[in-house]
């Protein structure tokens, strides 16, 4: 696919690095020529230098037979602009903006779609926010995803000594719980995937991603860890854009300060939060966090724009007392040094981001796309079509489909429904497929394996 | 002297413009021949001449006034229309002396409502509804003084009502001019006004009663034509109509006028003030109701609820309806109304007191010290109706507090030395301050400000006019600033 990326950005680079690695030709725009050059060393990919949404550059950059153009500059007027021209001048199939303002946000839907021809909006930030939200519902969990809006969920998280099922066969957990319906798609082991089956026994330190219904998650996790008290107090470092969303949207539900150092930001913060306590201070000054209490912190999250400040508060409050902390990195080689170690969870918001775009690059019918174990692993929401004759999934029990190694179909969403898999489930045309993959290597046979035959057409 | 006239030239207009509301009472005068007529001819004729005469001698001084002349017009406006609305009473009753005359038409005028005229059932009608309709007017002048002038002016934190402040109340401005603002806001005044007039016909009140408390609810002021004030009637009907109205001008006109403008509900749901204050008067009827019971002063709850309810709505809207001598039940409960009284109406209603949207930055404030010295760090703005107050404005509105609390003090302390015992010389400060009406003891609802001194007439007359022009309108007329600048 020719993909042409508006914006060199965080989020921009960190499309194009994931989209290059799945063989597509990438163009890149920005105005900082010093980004491009960085980018240009890295990765396979061509750069032009000058304004995103000018129809000369756009065009300079190939507009004309480009398959998808993805606006992710700063600017959420420059994105719209650039996406009306590119739908008007010069006929991109397919148009996605990034927007960050909730006031656009906040439209009707279709409202962009007709006026600026944008086909999909992406908001990074608000992919984040919703990351954190469920982790802090969820203190046990490394990961949560929501499927068929939050019905069911595709939960991480690690075994530990003291779960009654560690220790124990995977089969066991349905004598413990006849009435529980759940489905364990992947163990990761020492960081080595393993597809479970029935006799599969869990070992402690197993990072373990089940699927449930939203309900049923608690008792799920029962099993295979102590429980941690219900979170209570979040402490946030950082006011900025995700900071900020994070708050406003669990200030409700949990006892919420934020710290910034900037006055003004701080200023603005606590005009715009009712219930939030925010402090201004730095998020590394020790005797602020200790005023502040920081020992009895259920969760604290650095979200800070540096990655450095974010490692640094968070490691400090771990150490100060601070229950479970979690950092937003950016950089893909710190997440790796850092999670699992004394920061409980790193969050990097590329790959919230790149998610949702990589449903619309890939070949079949996804609905949603999401990154596991930093894009090493995927959950797909696929939508299959057609009939038994025409598809090779529609029509059979999931032990009669010809699913790649280390693939695994999770839960099935039927219409407003949702269906735990069992090896004699039965798939029906416009059913949704959750489906976990082991390794990104097995993505094309999926795609391959749930396109519709051509008699379909 | 510069100063001075340009103001007068504008207050002569207002005198003789004021001198035409004679003609009201002179009308029902001449069709009841109740034998007043006479006082209305000779306030006419002298109210006009006296704005004539200034008007001529200041004409040449006509200016555009600046916003300080406000504080000055608003001041001379207050003192000077209640002593021509003295002349029918003086004309009419000529052994009453002029501190009592002019303490009855400052109580009108300022919407207090506390009296010192007894035998109010057998004087003339004409002289009864003019006592309600100074009430009125003075709750007219007051929306006006309250929505625009005294926001013009600064006065107390109410710059919060003002466009340009940053807050809560940007679309409170309901119009570009002061004048339109005016009208509109009268329109609404007149209508709710006729409304409570049809409901207190159909309540079973004559129409003459029913007019003359329309203004007296109205403008929350209190002046009834009977001695017994409601326990006239005894009808819980016409008292359950009384609280609705009361009620309904405890509300910021405004709120009202943008309630209708929009012809919705959510004006109301959106304003900082009047949850707080339908959940204090109503709460409080609750509480009382329930400890009277308690203190057995009623045999059963209903009773108690009904003459709890109807005299905790009037005080704490700074009415001064009775409906029974609320005097004899235990003191807690008097107590609590005029406390009640001190906060709990609306600003841009025709309350008084220190209004609920003070009260509540007030307490915020006090909550935010409070919230500082355990986290020092933490960024806390003082917030209504999830808008950030400025600063100034909390200083402004701490300023007043104070301001009206020395003000309290002072004046009960002038009253004790003149010979007052405490309870009524607190009472009669604060029920004057706060454009009540009754006290306690010697000044309660079952009696007058008759047994007063002439000293501690004026005291009252004076602490209701600080309580209605908000202190600072009145006080910053005595500083020396003022006069240089």
């Amino acid at each position: 696919m020719k993909i042409i990326i508006l914006g060199a950005g965080q989020v921009g680079a960190n499309l194009a690095a994931s989209l290059v690695a799945e063989n597509n030709d990438i163009t890149v725009i920005d105005l900082d020529a010093s980004r491009l050059a960085l980018l240009q060393d890295r990765f396979d990919l061509r750069t032009v230098r000058g304004h995103a949404a000018h129809p000369s550059i756009l065009k300079q950059a190939g507009a004309e037979d480009a398959d998808m153009l993805v606006a992710v500059t700063q600017s959420d007027e420059t994105n719209l602009v650039a996406c009306r021209i590119a739908s008007t001048l010069f006929n991109v199939p397919t148009r996605i903006a990034r927007i960050r303002s909730n006031d656009f946000l906040g439209l009707e839907a279709g409202f962009l779609a007709e006026n600026f021809g944008v086909h999909d909006v992406i908001s990074p930030e608000q992919e984040v926010t919703d990351t954190l939200r469920r982790l802090i519902e969820h203190p046990e969990a490394l990961q949560v995803l929501d499927f068929a809006n939050g019905k069911v969920r595709l939960v991480a998280v690690r075994a530990y000594h003291g779960g009654p099922l560690v220790g124990h066969e995977l089969q066991d957990i349905k004598r413990h719980m006849p009435s529980l319906e759940c489905r364990i798609p992947a163990i990761y082991r020492r960081d080595r995937g393993i597809v479970p089956k029935g006799i599969t026994v869990i070992e402690p330190g197993d990072e373990v991603f089940f699927l449930a219904r939203k309900q049923d998650i608690p008792s799920v996790m029962r099993e295979l860890r102590r429980m941690e008290r219900p979170v209570k107090k979040v402490m946030i470092a950082g006011g900025g854009n995700i900071g900020r969303r994070l708050a406003a949207r669990i200030e409700r539900d949990y006892d919420v300060k934020v710290i910034d150092h900037n006055k003004s930001v701080s200023n603005l913060l606590a005009e715009q939060l009712h219930h939030t306590l925010v402090l201004q201070g730095d998020a590394t000054d020790e005797e602020l966090l200790d005023q502040e209490n920081i020992a009895a912190m259920d969760v604290f999250c650095a979200l800070t724009n540096d990655d450095e400040d974010n490692i640094m508060s968070a490691l400090l409050a771990k150490r100060m007392g601070a229950h479970r902390v979690i950092a937003l990195i950016n950089r893909s080689a710190y997440v790796d040094l850092v999670q699992g170690g004394e920061i409980d969870i790193a969050i990097s918001p590329a790959q919230a981001t790149v998610g949702p775009l990589l449903s619309k690059i890939r070949r079949g019918d996804m609905v949603a796309v999401h990154s596991l174990r930093r894009g090493a692993a995927e959950v797909l929401e696929v939508a299959v079509h057609g009939d038994a004759k025409t598809s090779r999934v529609v029509g059979r029990r999931i032990e009669e489909i010809d699913l790649p190694d280390g693939a695994t179909i999770a839960a099935i969403i039927r219409k407003h429904d949702v269906i735990i898999a069992h090896h004699d489930t039965l798939i029906e045309a416009e059913d949704h497929l959750i489906l976990f993959a082991l390794n990104k290597r097995i993505i094309p046979k999926v795609e391959k394996l749930l396109q519709v035959g051509f008699g379909f057409f | 002297m510069s100063r001075i006239a340009p103001v007068l030239n504008v207050l002569s207009k207002v005198v003789m413009l004021f001198s035409v509301t004679f003609m009201l009472p002179l009308t029902l005068s001449w069709a009841l021949a109740d034998g007043a007529q006479m006082a209305y001819d000779e306030a006419i004729v002298i109210t006009f001449a006296a704005g004539a005469l200034t008007w001529l001698f200041t004409r040449r001084s006509q200016r555009e006034l600046q916003t300080r002349d406000g504080f000055l017009l608003v001041l001379l406006a207050w003192t000077s229309l209640p002593a021509f609305a003295t002349l029918p009473l003086l004309i009419y009753m000529p052994d009453l002396s002029f501190t009592d005359a002019y303490f009855e038409t400052v109580s009108g005028i300022t919407t207090t409502g506390s009296t010192i005229l007894s035998g109010l059932d057998a004087l003339p009608k004409s002289i009864n509804l003019w006592r309600g309709l100074l009430v009125w007017f003075g709750g007219m002048g007051l929306i006006v003084l309250a929505v625009a002038i005294l926001p013009l002016l600064g006065v107390g934190g109410m710059q919060i009502y003002k466009a340009e402040t940053p807050g809560p109340m940007k679309d409170t401005k309901l119009t570009p001019r002061i004048t339109e603002t005016a009208k509109g806001l009268y329109l609404i005044y007149l209508g709710i006004s006729i409304a409570c007039g049809f409901s207190y016909w159909l309540a079973g009140m004559t129409p003459f009663d029913a007019v003359m408390h329309t203004f007296s609810t109205m403008g929350l002021g209190g002046f009834s034509s009977h001695d017994a004030s409601f326990a006239y009637w005894n009808s819980p009907v016409i008292e359950i109509v009384t609280v609705v109205f009361m009620l309904v001008a405890g509300i910021n006109f405004s709120t009202h006028f943008l309630a209708w403008r929009q012809r919705g509900v959510a004006a109301y749901q959106l304003d900082p003030e009047v949850r707080w204050f339908l959940t204090a008067t109503l709460g409080s009827a609750l509480l009382i109701a329930i400890y009277l019971t308690v203190m057995r002063v009623y045999p059963d709850f209903s009773q108690a609820l009904r003459f709890a309810l109807f005299n905790t709505v009037s005080i704490a809207t700074t009415t001064g309806f009775a409906n029974t001598d609320y005097n004899l039940w235990p003191i807690f409960a008097p107590l609590w109304m005029l406390f009640l009284s001190c906060f709990a109406s609306c600003s841009g209603s025709t309350g008084g007191g220190m209004k609920m949207v003070r009260a509540q930055l007030l307490f915020r404030q006090g909550r935010r010290e409070l919230t500082r010295l355990v986290h020092p760090a933490a960024r806390l703005p003082v917030k209504l109706a999830g808008h950030v107050v400025p600063n100034n404005v909390i200083y402004a509105v701490l300023a007043f507090a104070f301001l009206y609390v020395f003000a309290i003090i002072m004046m009960t302390l002038l009253m004790t030395a003149s010979g007052l015992e405490f309870i009524t010389a607190f009472s009669a400060v604060v029920a004057s301050i706060n454009n009540t009406g009754p006290g306690l003891n010697q000044v309660g609802p079952a009696t007058t400000y008759a047994s007063l001194t002439d000293f501690q007439t004026w005291l009252c007359t004076i602490s209701m006019l600080l309580g209605r022009l908000e202190l600072l309108t009145v006080l910053v007329v005595f500083t020396r600033a003022f006069w240089r600048a």
